[in-house]
């Protein structure tokens, strides 16, 4: 391949990377203009959408890009939640008082981090990939300068992001050392029957780094903590997206790079499913504040999405990139309607701020309704569906006993969800709340429309789009 | 007449829409908007039950096949389809005729957040129907799951003291059954190929597997029926629940157990059906024995009568895994009868509540006194309730006995001495509640039945003599699917 059409493939990153590095310098002149840059990022992103929907498919830069139907439909989610952040953010950030400009262009170079993930090829675009999303994060989380609880977010998350980074690097090397190439295609060549000793090591390592990155048990810990402190609208963003392009690098490393290995990093996921699934699902059951449930409920959302991984077929595949999708839906749409809670100019986090909001705020309510069912997974809601296709590929791909467990954790989990519906809906009123900004109240119900009834026309074409992105991964 | 299922499911949706709109309109405060929801409510209950008796007049009761089929792909090779047969086409009937006199009952007793109560009320009448018309397992399972948020907020909100704990034990109860039957829908679509139940009811699984599948579904259906031991959530959930609330529950939701059983259990694991029948025999033997006798020492009427029920479904479960055509027709006789006498039992209950608001048993005595109307509809309900020849309870108990007996003496000599056991319970309450001198002061009154409650119980009454001297009305349309049922499980077993 030519170094031209290596560059055609990698259009969106290009895209992305001029137009958060000429907003950048925009910003910089023009620090006033901070809406204008929104809407430019949210133009770019747009922009990076089309060219990753219609740009040309292959592998470039040595085999170190891959751009293919699953690249494509990840990517296309990820930059449409980017998208949605920035709206969200900048009003919820100009109502506080903090209006800057960097907000748009970190969200864009996040995206662009995310895009890396999604479409890596070897370990270095990996790492690549995750380190520029990691830091853009981090920033993000710490926006509120003068908050200590979100500069101590900010701080947790870029020491225990280090860390995770490092392990994902030592792991790295190994693999390099012993599979003798950081393409992956040429460390599956390396492990064909099966991983030998040190590269498991190296697997392993590295399967620890990417659960640090999607919050998985027992990798967890710094998520609690980072979801209560960082900004509400920040965590709408990186509890969404970076979840997807994270589960994306997963999938990518262990069916491109160890299809050869299936039975032995099975065992490592399914440990982390159990595990994720009983924390989030238990450690769940103490949490009165809103953003901490929530982060508990992403680490039980990984873990389904992980089983779903983890029974390693096609149909696999497809149930966990149906799954992320569904769920950065709902996870987006339940911070949003955080975005949208204010008592007397106070953000309204914990559970007895809730009491009889279906009064003050009905509409609000509903939609938190909508996106408590969805994550406790009943039917018609689009929690429902993700968990179907998670399951159903877990019981034929010979997961049966791990996905009873998991749906049995899914019953202890929805005490909680049912409980936050039980105050809103029985509780009496502890009294008026503001009235609701229109574009995070209008989002969250766009969102919670689309969680029922919307998604069961939406699947209709959601389920051949992934099913397509799945079958790039070539597995059997 | 393609598409009157979905019509009939759908229609409540639209007075959903109607109440929906009106409280944006109106604001949730508004007396007349209260008012108007009632109505919407009425006549959209009225219209859908109207439009069932029309599907049951078209029902070609000689077909043993799915009638009025509707079927339309959706993804993942799921369909949206729908269909009854002569086991399912009485209790989407049930249902719109129960629908009605819910509201009607409520229509005083309910005074806050009216059009919410209409809206989960509307919302249930659609999720139940389509439970018993659905015939892709995805769906079915859809409508099984989402019937419990309705009832769950109609429990909570409108509910009694404890409401919140038996909204809660209700819900996650039900919830825990019904993902281990998730699990198997989902391994019965991946082994088949298909999520269509008639496709499912013909494929043969292997033996071993059926066993485990058919535990998944029992841990459901058994919980929903509900049998002992797994009855607990029952008699709570009846307690907190509001009068209507109480009907649904045991008139209709309770009845989803039983059509599960005959709809998944028998014709789709017919091995393992038979496996487990002593199993099943003996718990519900235990739970007509146990029950009854925990329903004698009961202080609150509705209390007792929600014991009844569980005492009462142990005749259905008893039926149904008898796997002979006397105790399937009998299972369903029995579901559609306990559906009228009980709801009836609760409204009883409810017209004294909503005088009194109490349910103590000792509270009351002397009721004759004062409400000789009452008195004798109470009177009649109880004699239902009991099992007398003439109404419709006989029927179902003697049928389901007469197939026990067939399958298991010593079930149907045990189940028998439960009929005594009913007596005893259910004339001491109303020895207690109705009969002797007027003591309590309060009492004094006490007002008989008003016209509102009249209209309500007359087709209670009607349809509970009805059934009760002419149960051919019900078996004529029954016959040719239950015969079907139980011919092709009788092959599979190789009786």
């Amino acid at each position: 391949m030519n170094f031209s059409a290596d560059l055609a493939l990698a259009i969106p990153e290009l895209i992305l990377a001029a137009g958060a590095l000429l907003l950048l310098v925009v910003g910089a002149f023009a620090p006033k203009q901070t809406m204008a840059v929104g809407v430019a990022a949210i133009v770019v992103l747009l922009a990076a959408v089309v060219a990753a929907a219609t740009g040309p498919l292959g592998r470039g830069f040595a085999g170190g890009l891959i751009a293919d139907q699953a690249s494509v439909f990840a990517k296309v989610a990820i930059y449409l939640g980017s998208a949605v952040a920035i709206p969200l953010g900048q009003r919820w950030f100009k109502a506080r008082a903090i209006d800057n400009f960097e907000y748009p262009v970190l969200i864009l170079l996040a995206a662009l981090g995310m895009g890396v993930m999604a479409s890596a090829g070897d370990l270095i675009s990996l790492y690549m990939g995750v380190e520029l999303h990691s830091l853009a994060l981090y920033v993000l989380a710490a926006m509120r300068r003068d908050d200590a609880k979100a500069s101590e977010a900010g701080l947790k998350y870029f020491v225990l992001g280090a860390l995770s980074s490092g392990l994902l690097l030592y792991g790295a090397s190994l693999i390099y050392g012993f599979a003798g190439s950081t393409v992956f295609s040429e460390i599956a060549t390396a492990t064909r029957g099966g991983a030998d000793v040190p590269v498991l090591f190296g697997l392993v390592f590295l399967l620890c780094g990417l659960a640090f990155k999607v919050s998985a048990a027992p990798f967890h810990m710094w998520t609690p903590d980072v979801y209560e402190g960082a900004p509400t609208p920040v965590v709408a963003f990186f509890a969404a997206a970076p979840k997807l392009a994270a589960m994306m690098l997963f999938a990518r490393v262990l069916t491109e790079a160890f299809p050869g290995a299936l039975y032995q990093w099975r065992q490592v996921l399914v440990v982390l499913v159990l595990a994720s699934v009983g924390v989030g699902a238990f450690a769940g059951l103490a949490q009165r504040n809103l953003k901490r449930l929530w982060a508990y409920s992403s680490i039980a959302n990984i873990g389904y999405a992980l089983l779903g991984l983890a029974s390693g077929t096609t149909a696999g595949l497809q149930s966990m990139l149906v799954f992320m999708v569904l769920y950065m839906v709902d996870v987006t749409g339940f911070f949003a309607c955080l975005c949208a809670l204010q008592r007397k100019g106070k953000s309204m986090e914990s559970m007895d701020d809730m009491a009889g909001l279906i009064k003050e705020q009905p509409g609000i309510a509903l939609a938190m309704t909508a996106f408590s069912l969805s994550a406790l997974g009943l039917p018609p809601f689009s929690g429902f569906w993700a968990k179907f296709y998670v399951f159903k590929a877990a019981v034929n791909g010979g997961l049966g006993v791990a996905a009873v467990i998991a749906l049995v954790g899914s019953v202890v989990a929805a005490f909680y969800y049912l409980r936050l519906i039980k105050v809103m809906w029985f509780d009496t009123s502890v009294g008026a709340t503001d009235k609701a900004p229109r574009d995070a109240k209008s989002l969250a119900l766009a969102l919670a429309l689309f969680s029922f009834p919307v998604v069961l026309i939406a699947l209709t074409w959601l389920d051949p789009l992934a099913a397509d992105a799945a079958h790039a991964f070539g597995l059997s | 007449m393609t598409g009157i299922l979905s019509l009939i499911t759908f229609a409540p949706i639209l007075g959903v829409a109607g109440i929906l709109a009106l409280r944006m309109l109106r604001g949730p405060d508004d007396a007349r908007a209260a008012n108007a929801a009632r109505w919407i409510a009425l006549v959209t209950t009225l219209a859908t039950f109207a439009l069932s008796v029309l599907m049951v007049l078209q029902f070609n009761a000689a077909d043993a096949g799915f009638q009025f089929v509707e079927d339309m792909p959706w993804f993942a090779g799921l369909h949206y389809r729908m269909g009854v047969d002569g086991i399912s086409v009485l209790f989407v009937l049930l249902t719109a005729f129960l629908m009605p006199i819910c509201v009607a009952a409520s229509w005083y007793s309910i005074e806050k957040r009216v059009p919410e109560y209409m809206i989960a009320f509307l919302l249930l009448e659609t999720l139940v129907t389509g439970v018993f018309c659905a015939l892709d397992i995805v769906l079915f399972y859809a409508f099984f799951e989402f019937g419990l948020v309705p009832m769950f907020l109609i429990i909570g909100i409108w509910g009694g003291q404890r409401r919140v704990y038996a909204a809660f034990k209700f819900f996650l109860y039900t919830l825990l059954g019904s993902v281990l039957m998730l699990a198997a829908i989902l391994a019965m679509i991946g082994i088949s190929g298909t999520s269509s139940i008639p496709e499912l009811m013909v494929y043969k699984f292997d033996p071993a597997l059926q066993t485990w599948l058919w535990l998944a579904f029992f841990a459901s259906f058994a919980v929903k029926m509900p049998m002992w031991p797994v009855h607990t959530w029952l008699p709570d959930a009846h307690v907190e629940a509001p009068t209507a609330g109480s009907v649904i529950l045991a008139g209709i939701l309770l009845k989803m157990g039983g059509y599960g059983f005959m709809r998944f259990s028998l014709p789709m694991f017919p091995q393992a059906s038979e496996m487990f029948a002593p199993l099943v025999f003996a718990m519900s033997v235990i739970a007509v024995v146990y029950t009854s006798l925990v329903a004698f020492r009961q202080t609150d009427i509705k209390k007792l009568i929600a014991y009844s029920s569980v005492a009462h479904m142990g005749f259905v479960t008893m039926g149904i895994f008898s796997g002979n055509a006397a105790g399937e027709q009998g299972a369903i006789f029995q579901m559609l009868s306990h559906g009228v006498i009980s709801g009836a039992l609760f409204l009883c209950v409810g017209v004294v509540y909503d005088r009194m608001h109490t349910r103590e048993i000792a509270f009351y005595g002397g009721l004759v006194n004062r409400m000789p109307w009452y008195a004798a509809v109470f009177m009649l309900f109880t004699m239902g309730n009991v099992g007398l020849p003439g109404t419709s309870g006989f029927v179902g108990e003697i049928l389901t006995m007469t197939g026990a007996y067939r399958a298991s003496t010593w079930t149907a000599i045990i189940a028998a001495s439960g009929v005594i056991f009913s007596a005893v319970y259910a004339l001491s309450l109303y020895r207690r509640v109705v009969f002797g001198e007027l003591t309590n002061p309060k009492l004094a009154d006490i007002t008989d039945l008003d016209w509102r409650e009249v209209a309500i119980f007359v087709p209670l009454i009607a349809s509970t003599i009805w059934l009760g001297v002419y149960p051919n009305s019900v078996f004529n349309l029954t016959e040719t699917s239950v015969d079907h049922l139980v011919a092709a499980y009788r092959a599979a077993i190789g009786a």
